[in-house]
């Protein structure tokens, strides 16, 4: 089968669906053309369109990319607990986790293009046609972890999918020891990122020896808070054997993650509040506000509570097991965590600048426009990855199969 | 082998005949580049020379030559008007360096238009890359108590003193270390210059500046013609484009050619001072000599090349 029958096998298979799979696919895509359009005016404008400026030179975009470096790093880390606790479907989980981590990675390199002031010269960090500043430029590096975990993981769906398709049996070889290693790549992807931020003496709210332990921390909620929420989705609607035991006790490994991010958020604030040293005045931007600037403070608080809510719901095991806190407790663990990478860690690590300056950012409905538009199409790859993942997994797609090949 | 494929053209299936290992892929790749090439061939001849630019630092001084013509061109055609460009690059033995009295500065930020004037910077976004600080004499220099924004009838205030702010040039900068692509870099003489043509725009430079130095284009940036200096460097002040950082060069079109930056002629106090380090006449050695200076931000060991002082 060459790869023009496998893409076109496999493109009947997404032509079929119910009408609420129909209403997704027109959502997301509706949402990518409204983004899309928001885009065209930034690629014809420039990033004036964006609130962005010399103060916050970073903001919206990149806050959404190291968010989204987290859910990539968090979804392949899952498969440690499926494989310590002899989890039975280790093989659905890890593929799912790829299958997320490929959309998150998607959305990721999105999300630096569209901050990008030439997008145009983009090739210029291609080792060999352009100029790569290696090893000093931690940017530098994220990109090449980030393409290498991308690759590593598009190698293993393509493959399993491209097996499945056919109806063979994968390269047990070849898989295994890539999903081995996707595990240390993933903290490898979160730790390059942290380091971009703690590697800036200038911005010392990022200049912090546990931000990357912190990314960890909160990466661990975050990715398996949407992959908990999928399994149950998953365990529903397909034959796919996932046990309610398990769920719960990714929500008890979640509630210790959660500890840990706010334990070590409660470190970083006694040192700058106790010490209280002229750095503490970006903590205080951000939980209290400056002389009436106060444009994070409510994301400040609802990242804070959220976090501390998900984490008594995972912690007693009558929350974590009824299905209602259960899901309530993956929506706040999202949230805090979507707060305070997206808002909370980049602006105030801006504000006030370097001269004391306070520029109160806020995003523009352009850069949220382009955040949704690049939303949608992370959640269609992932949409139309498992469209047809599930059915091979379940050993649906060898019956469902839209058009039988004749030999 | 597969053939039933109804929807598909003839000729498709023509190649799904010997599609069995990796042909799809290998026209993939072709029509890709055929596509990238494609574009190329539909821009303007101008927006192509633009797009292929290499790196500054890679070029021959064949290439640079030719850079500089292309230069020329470009401001020709932006703003009607012929320019002098160069690229002189680091005179041998000079390592310069600044000086600023803080004792006579009045914040009267003759300076930040001078170099406006000067460098060719954008006037609509307006674009500065001196910043005069206003700081109360009573808390000296903190920077979370400054004020750039001061509006006064007269200056300078009594109650204030005035710290002025461009690009330190430092001798080990965080700018050029965390640039991905190598975009800008420490010249022999000291200078930090940044090549406009390379760069893409991802700020890494202005989130590693401690003193807020650098400046994006984040619109187009607008110069009337009338107003441009014609008298160029390429990595200097030369009309930039949009989507790039932007900082002090102290005026490396200038001191190259052995004068002084722009806002060190206009100050008319004499506040500030520039030399060359390695001449030991020069008046930024004698003022290392007999006066006592400070950097800003010296806890970031980021070894300034601008130097405040009290002169009296």
């Amino acid at each position: 089968m060459g790869i023009v029958e496998f893409v076109s096998t496999v493109a009947r298979f997404w032509l079929r669906g119910n009408w609420a799979y129909w209403i997704w696919i027109v959502v997301l895509v509706a949402l990518i053309g409204w983004g899309g359009l928001a885009y065209v005016d930034q690629f014809r404008d420039g990033l004036i369109v964006t609130n962005m400026r010399d103060q916050v030179s970073w903001a919206f975009y990149i806050g959404n990319f190291t968010f989204l470096v987290g859910v990539a790093a968090a979804a392949v880390v899952l498969v440690i607990p499926a494989y310590v606790y002899a989890w039975k479907p280790i093989k659905e989980v890890a593929i799912l986790g790829e299958i997320l981590a490929i959309s998150a990675i998607v959305m990721c390199l999105l999300f630096i293009a569209v901050d990008m002031g030439r997008p145009d010269r983009f090739w210029h960090i291609i080792p060999g046609i352009g100029h790569l500043n290696f090893p000093s430029s931690i940017l530098g590096w994220d990109m090449l972890v980030l393409n290498l975990y991308l690759l590593l993981n598009v190698t293993i769906v393509g493959h399993l999918l491209y097996c499945g398709v056919q109806g063979r049996h994968y390269n047990q070889r070849l898989v295994v020891p890539l999903v081995l290693f996707s595990i240390p790549a993933a903290v490898g992807i979160h730790t390059v990122t942290a380091f971009i931020y703690a590697g800036v003496p200038a911005r010392p709210f990022w200049n912090s020896a546990i931000l990357a332990p912190r990314f960890l921390c909160s990466a661990f909620c975050s990715g398996p808070a949407i992959m908990l929420i999928l399994f149950q989705i998953l365990q529903r609607t397909t034959k796919i054997a996932i046990r309610d035991a398990a769920i719960w006790k990714i929500a008890e490994l979640m509630a210790y993650a959660m500890f840990l991010n706010l334990f070590l958020l409660g470190a970083e604030l006694f040192k700058e509040y106790y010490s209280a040293t002229e750095h503490l005045v970006h903590m205080q931007y951000l939980f209290s506000g400056i002389d009436g600037h106060r444009a994070l403070v409510p994301y400040a608080w609802a990242f804070v509570l959220c976090g501390m809510g998900a984490f008594l719901l995972f912690l007693f095991p009558a929350t974590r097991k009824n299905v209602v806190t259960l899901n309530l407790g993956c929506l706040m663990v999202y949230s805090s965590v979507y707060l305070e990478k997206g808002m909370g860690l980049v602006i105030p690590g801006f504000t006030p600048d370097t001269l004391g300056e306070i520029y109160e950012y806020t995003p523009t409905i352009h850069e949220l426009r382009i955040g949704a538009g690049i939303f949608a199409i992370g959640f269609l790859v992932f949409t139309l990855l498992c469209k047809v993942a599930i059915p091979i997994m379940t050993g649906e797609f060898a019956a469902a199969r839209p058009a039988p090949v004749r030999t | 082998m597969p053939v039933e494929r109804s929807e598909a053209p003839a000729c498709a299936a023509d190649r799904c005949d010997d599609a069995a290992d990796g042909v799809g892929r290998r026209e993939f790749l072709t029509a890709l580049g055929l596509g990238v090439a494609a574009i190329l061939a539909g821009c303007t001849p101008e927006a192509r020379e633009e797009f292929l630019r290499r790196r500054f630092r890679e070029l021959t001084p064949a290439e640079v030559d030719e850079r500089i013509a292309e230069v020329k061109r470009e401001v020709a055609r932006r703003f009607g008007r012929e320019a002098t460009v160069g690229a002189a690059p680091a005179l041998a033995d000079t390592s310069f360096a600044y000086g600023l009295d803080l004792s006579r500065c009045i914040g009267c930020r003759r300076c930040v238009y001078a170099c406006v004037q000067e460098n060719n910077q954008s006037r609509d976004p307006q674009i500065q890359w001196i910043r005069v600080l206003e700081m109360d004499k009573d808390r000296g220099i903190d920077f979370e108590a400054a004020n750039a924004y001061y509006d006064h009838a007269e200056v300078p205030d009594p109650d204030h003193f005035y710290v002025p702010v461009a690009c330190q040039q430092c001798r080990k900068p965080p700018c050029t270390r965390v640039c991905p692509v190598g975009a800008t870099w420490q010249e022999p003489d000291g200078i930090v210059v940044i090549d406009y043509d390379w760069c893409i725009g991802c700020r890494c430079c202005m989130s590693a500046c401690p003193y807020g130095a650098r400046h994006f284009n984040w619109g187009e940036p607008k110069l009337p013609a009338d107003e441009l200096n014609p008298d160029i460097h390429v990595l200097g002040n030369r009309p930039r484009p949009r989507g790039v950082p932007e900082k002090c060069t102290f005026c490396i079109q200038r001191a190259r050619a052995g004068r002084y930056p722009a806002c060190v002629e206009i100050c008319p106090v004499g506040a500030r001072k520039f030399g060359n380090l390695l001449d030991p006449e020069s008046e930024i050695s004698r003022i290392l000599r007999e006066k006592r200076v400070f950097v800003l931000k010296a806890e970031l060991e980021t070894e300034p090349r601008f130097y405040y002082f009290y002169g009296v």
